[in-house]
């Protein structure tokens, strides 16, 4: 800790290995079936960006920034919100196998009648006053992470003639660098509406998509009390793993 | 070496709002610490008119050009109520703030880049998030020399990538598609 302010001026490159870049998994921006992509995407080709300290880097969050009951959106309010109580719970992973630790989960989703609490959100089935339908929580040190929630329900929208959202729960997860951002939605098996959601059928690979979908869970279900669902998140891995160039930083700075 | 495949990006949807936001998200170091900025900006569709329903996320180094993290090899210094991450939805205007510190020159792989913040927006109508850069205008010699802006070959495409001076801040607005399209990286 006795470097000079300037260190950072003075020191040859810093060489810190990258992530795998990971295009053919995710949707491209323009996708005409959802239709508000159309004024929202670029239109330049996106410049490649090495991956440097900024980008190897990101947030290390706390259990600070969640609270005791956040991970159970059944328990955020004075009774219980209507609809099947569910345990929705996994593993977030690199590419690499190795798990994610510490990392901050965030889940939010409709109610079991598929409305948000939200104010944009005013299709005629009934808000829940027991529910808000936001959770977080942080992986533990296996990278396992787990709510207790209700089953989301389906709703309509205005993409296309009759068009209906398959039931999904949006998760936000950071991993442990700013390559490593992921913002997706999570399914349920045999969803029947799969096949009309432009959502869903973004993710151009068929292998791909089923990867945002859970599986029916019986081992983790609770006896009179719960149903589970298990989804593993696989968040992109290292290109290579750190060498000597670390040492040789870490002996310039002394 | 990659054996798992990822998990697919989806949009964050029209109602990011109950999920994303955080009281302090705008806050990437507390309100009154020596040295604070704002930076402001609002983000533009392909038509011209504000996206009400996105966020913007900012990541960067301290005043030192470093990064309270593990793989920063150089370790951080002590920026007491320095986060380093912003996250601030957009209003009914497409207007967004983040509270910071300026970052200092970062190394990279063949020297300094200049300081910059690393942006990510996300929004209703986006598949994905996408990335993009913010530089400051008052650091010329450094912004000249920086690898990512000397990358861009068209003046106009990277000045998109450089905040103007607003007040005691910065502005940083995004336009998503069009004319003055922001360069947006591929990550």
């Amino acid at each position: 800790m006795s470097t000079p302010p300037d260190a950072a001026h003075t020191q040859p490159g810093l060489y810190v290995p990258g992530y795998v870049r990971d295009h053919d998994t995710h949707p491209p921006l323009d996708f005409p079936g959802y239709k508000s992509t159309a004024l929202r995407h670029p239109k330049r080709p996106l410049t490649l960006l090495p991956h440097m300290l900024t980008e190897v880097t990101s947030p290390v969050l706390g259990q600070d920034r969640v609270g005791e009951l956040d991970h159970d959106l059944t328990r955020q309010h004075a009774e219980e919100p209507q609809g099947q109580r569910i345990i929705v719970h996994g593993q977030v992973r690199d590419s690499d196998g190795k798990p994610v630790p510490r990392t901050l989960v965030e889940i939010w989703q409709a109610n079991a009648g598929g409305r948000y609490r939200h104010a944009s959100d005013n299709w005629p089935a009934p808000l829940d006053p027991h529910f808000t339908g936001v959770g977080r929580t942080m992986t533990d040190a296996e990278g396992h992470y787990r709510f207790v929630t209700i089953r989301p329900g389906a709703y309509p929208w205005g993409n296309h003639q009759n068009a209906w959202r398959p039931a999904h729960i949006h998760f936000s997860l950071f991993g442990r660098a700013f390559t490593q951002r992921l913002v997706t939605q999570m399914y349920f098996p045999d969803d029947p509406l799969f096949f009309q959601d432009p959502m869903w059928n973004s993710v151009p690979d068929p292998k791909a998509r089923e990867r945002m979908l859970s599986s029916y869970d019986h081992d983790t279900t609770e006896p009179s009390w719960a149903l589970a669902y298990r989804w593993d998140i696989v968040l992109r891995g290292r290109e290579q793993t750190p060498f000597e160039s670390e040492e040789e930083i870490l002996e310039d700075d002394e | 070496m990659s054996t798992h495949p990822t998990t697919p990006a989806q949009t964050v949807g029209p109602y990011l709002h109950i999920g994303l936001p955080w009281p302090d998200g705008p806050y990437a170091v507390a309100e009154g610490t020596p040295g604070a900025v704002w930076i402001r900006g609002t983000v533009y569709d392909g038509a011209g008119e504000v996206v009400p329903d996105a966020v913007i996320e900012t990541w960067q180094a301290d005043p030192d050009g470093r990064f309270d993290h593990p793989d920063d090899p150089r370790g951080a210094r002590s920026y007491p109520g320095f986060r380093a991450f912003g996250r601030c939805p957009t209003d009914a205007d497409g207007g967004y703030g983040i509270l910071t510190l300026k970052p200092g020159a970062v190394p990279g792989p063949h020297g300094d880049q200049a300081p910059h913040i690393d942006v990510s927006v996300f929004a209703r109508g986006m598949l994905n998030r996408v990335v993009t850069r913010l530089y400051f205008p008052e650091e010329e010699a450094a912004n000249a020399a920086d690898p990512v802006l000397a990358g861009i070959e068209d003046p106009q495409a990277r000045a998109t990538l450089v905040a103007r001076r607003e007040g005691e801040g910065y502005r940083f607005d995004v336009r998503l598609q069009g004319e003055g399209e922001t360069v947006f990286f591929d990550i």
